[in-house]
């Protein structure tokens, strides 16, 4: 492929990464100096990222490890350890040119064979989302030190999204090559290329990170230090950044119920962006498998009988959107153009009657449990709203507390019949929406996985092939397509759009730029 | 008659009655005042108290808040007395056999006891719904397993004394079987201060379901005051409201529960009541 087929060829945004962007780096604007203290709740077991993906180890993760790629908001990719990357016309050869002198905080330096033992080896061994987009990777080269060839045994369109901290952070090849990755001695001391390292980890109390002095990028990290504070309890959280002991929140730190207020104080500025890449997706899960929820009408039903315009204020204090389908309006390859479903009782019992299901002498027509996820208030409210909302129908809920293993365990075993789940989108459809729906993805026992039992061939088909499709225009055509069944058949009755709240400090630039927002690395971040 | 007659004359006693009787028939009368259920969103969410409609306010979803309080008087009443008749009903058994029997029979059942009692009640609580799953009847019997161990060793305590009367010695050698022996000759003659302790166990029994469910450990089917509090702690700097007022129920209730059983005390234990009598 000469250059010029290239040119035509490659994604517009990989082409943007090559001409728009210039060899060496501009200095990024900021002061230098100050620490940044901040919250990690709750505390994460380990700081490696590739071996834990719990949100705590990857918030604090992300200053301490870099992946080749950043997204911005639309997720488009941007230039990370990577300065440049080419997509072959067949789209199963990715090729990744490294910025030079990026050292480890050990201080060695960081080569394409460290990259290739990250994403060939370690990965697809510790971190289950990486290891379903890494093993579609046939062959790995390094043509010279600073270049990254990955061959792909088929295309596959997400390939150029899996390059973010969070989903392919990269690795010294010297320090776990060979070695039983999660028992290294090393994991203690988190050695990564990111612009912080590990000073002092105090179990229970905080995480202090200092600044990388071999940092690749000229004049970051701006910040000398940041500080991690472990604060379990939700009032104190919001306390210390009222006080100012905090100038960055993140996730639940601030719970719903206190973000209206803290919204208001002067000394701090709150966004919900910086999870377009999560775009949590909340629902309410119904068990295809069991009569009378095996119903398409009692499913429409149940969707049009709750108000979730209510329940986003009420329960949600209205962080967030009213969800329209499987995809997340936030992320890529969404149609708006699905069925709509008003909130109705008229028409939720009309469906009802017309399935033979008529309400009893005691207005029930059928009784239902709904297991409650432990996973705090907002579960609780928001299963006690949708108890009410569906009781006004004659659907009787009842229900059924639990712990967080017993969820888990009854919801991946498919022993259960109504509940609520949260699910990321991961940027991509074929990563994070097609895994709820397609049959192949019916495992027992695997948590987000098809645990609905929904099965349709056509979505099956659908979904295969946009993963494969190598426009975005046919993607988008296949993915409009299965939304619009999907939204017909109701599998999941979808709820919310979660936002979160970031609250920083009116002082911190530069907090919040990319898709992944918090866990971004903060090597631009600065007060001032 | 005395006994009442005394009960009706005791200040304190007289007053947690009264309390006693209101809480009841609120709890009677709940679904004549409230028809809705107390789950009901009926209102606007975070409305202050008197206003239109809602005469304690509303909550976080538009819950009508004096709704949760008179259905939640039900729930707590309901929960206290049952658990408490689980606590005695295990109490008085494992009591009467340690007592009458002595010995060997005694040793263990005491032993057995003082596990019990070495466990921290409310941690046992705790342990037993997250165990079983919390619905009513695990919070019941829950309650029951940490509440009985005084019971038996009070019971324990007036066998021991009553065994050797002559009345019941007596009995003994007419050939009486054990069982006749203990219910008919025993059992009433113990039963004074067993009513006294049932009754404060009642009380606590009302404490220990409410911080359960305070703890989301509850029934989430039921509408009770711990709940209400548990729930509303979050949001106790925008709506005061939503955890004061079943606050002050669980303090009126418990606090006239205690005061009955205090009349009780003094006007079922003869030295105590004949002091109260003479003054």
């Amino acid at each position: 492929m000469n250059r010029r087929e290239f040119a035509k060829l490659s994604l517009a945004a990989g082409a943007m990464g090559i001409t728009g962007f210039p060899l060496g780096i501009t200095r990024s604007a900021g002061q230098a100096g100050g620490t940044l203290n901040t919250i990690i709740q709750p505390e994460p077991p380990i700081l490696v990222t590739a071996l834990n993906q719990q949100q705590p180890t990857l918030t604090l993760g992300g200053k301490i490890y870099e992946s080749l790629l950043r997204y911005d908001f639309d997720l488009k990719p941007l230039p990370g350890l990577a300065q440049s990357w080419e997509v072959s016309e067949d789209r199963k050869t990715y090729t990744f040119k490294l910025y030079p002198n990026i050292t480890f905080h050990d201080g060695t330096p960081l080569t394409a064979d460290d990259v290739i033992f990250s994403v060939t080896k370690l990965l697809p061994e510790t971190h289950a989302r990486a290891r379903g987009i890494f093993v579609r990777v046939e062959s790995a080269e390094a043509p010279d030190p600073l270049t990254v060839v990955f061959k792909l045994k088929t295309p596959f369109a997400p390939f150029l999204g899996a390059f973010d901290c969070t989903t392919a952070p990269i690795v010294p090849k010297h320090i776990y090559e060979g070695t039983d990755y999660r028992k290294n001695p090393a994991n203690q001391k988190a050695i990564g290329c990111g612009p912080f390292k590990l000073k002092e980890w105090v179990r229970g109390s905080h995480v202090h990170l200092v600044k990388h002095e071999g940092y690749y990028r000229p004049g970051e990290p701006h910040l000398d230090e940041i500080i991690y504070r472990v604060i379990p309890d939700a009032a104190s959280r919001s306390v210390a950044l009222e006080q100012g002991t905090v100038q960055l929140t993140q996730w639940s730190d601030v719970e719903a119920f206190d973000v209206q207020r803290l919204a208001q104080l002067p000394n701090v500025s709150m966004t919900t962006k910086g999870y377009e890449l999560f775009a949590p997706h909340q629902w309410l899960e119904l068990n295809n498998r069991i009569a009378p929820m095996n119903d398409k009408r009692f499913r429409q039903a149940v969707m049009s009988a709750i108000d979730r315009k209510a329940l986003l204020q009420r329960v949600y204090f209205g962080l967030g959107k009213v969800a329209t389908g499987p995809v997340s309006s936030k992320t890529r390859f969404y149609e708006k153009d699905v069925k709509q479903y008003e909130y109705s009782l008229d028409k939720a019992k009309a469906l009802l009657d017309d399935m033979g299901l008529k309400p009893g002498p005691d207005g029930k027509r059928v009784s239902i449990p709904y297991l409650v996820p432990p996973y705090g208030e907002i579960y609780q409210r928001a299963a006690e709203f949708i108890r009410q909302s569906l009781g006004r129908v004659g659907i009787d809920v009842q229900l059924q507390g639990t712990d967080i293993a017993g969820w888990a365990e009854k919801c991946g075993n498919w022993d259960f019949s109504m509940t609520m789940n949260l699910v990321y989108q991961l940027g991509d459809p074929a990563i994070g929406v097609s895994r709820t729906y397609i049959s192949s993805n019916i495992r027992k026992g695997v948590l987000f996985s098809n645990t609905a039992g929904y099965s349709n061939p056509e979505v099956d088909r659908l979904f295969e092939e946009a993963a494969v499709a190598t426009s975005d225009d046919k993607r988008q055509e296949l993915y409009s397509a299965v939304q619009k069944i999907l939204v017909e058949d109701v599998p999941i009755v979808w709820l919310i759009e979660q936002d979160y709240p970031n609250f920083t400090d009116k002082r911190l630039k530069n907090v919040i730029t990319t898709a992944i927002g918090v866990h971004e690395t903060f090597g631009a971040v600065s007060f001032g | 008659m005395d006994t009442l007659k005394a009960f009706l004359r005791h200040p304190t006693g007289m007053i947690g009655l009264v309390i006693l009787v209101a809480v009841l028939a609120l709890a009677a009368a709940a679904p004549v005042l409230f028809p809705d259920s107390p789950w009901d969103m009926v209102g606007a969410p975070f409305q202050p108290p008197l206003s239109e409609g809602l005469l304690l306010g509303s909550d976080m979803l538009g819950r009508d808040v004096a709704a949760g309080i008179a259905y939640g008087a039900r729930v707590s009443l309901m929960i206290g007395i049952a658990a408490t008749l689980a606590a005695v009903l295990i109490g008085v058994v494992i009591g009467a056999v340690a007592g009458y029997f002595g010995d060997k029979v005694d040793d263990a059942m005491m032993r057995l006891t003082e596990l019990f009692q070495t466990i921290p009640g409310f941690i046992l609580a705790i342990l037993l719904v997250a165990t079983l799953g919390p619905t009513l009847t695990h919070v019941v019997v829950a309650i029951g397993a940490v509440s009985w161990p005084p019971v038996a060793r009070l019971t324990r305590a007036e066998f021991l004394r009553l065994r050797g009367r002559e009345f019941v010695q007596a009995a003994v050698c007419q050939g009486q079987p054990p069982l006749v022996v203990v219910l008919r000759h025993i059992l009433p003659n113990a039963l004074s201060p067993i009513i006294v302790t049932g009754s404060l166990t009642i009380a606590t029994s009302i404490l220990i379901e409410s911080a359960l469910s305070f703890m989301g450990l509850g029934d989430p089917n039921l509408m009770s005051w711990g709940f209400m509090i548990g729930a509303s702690r979050t949001v106790i700097r925008q709506a005061w409201w939503m955890s004061v007022f079943p606050g002050i129920a669980i303090l009126l209730t418990v606090l006239a529960i205690n005061l009955v059983g205090e009349g009780l005390n003094d006007t079922l234990n003869p030295r105590v009541a004949r002091k109260v009598r003479a003054a």
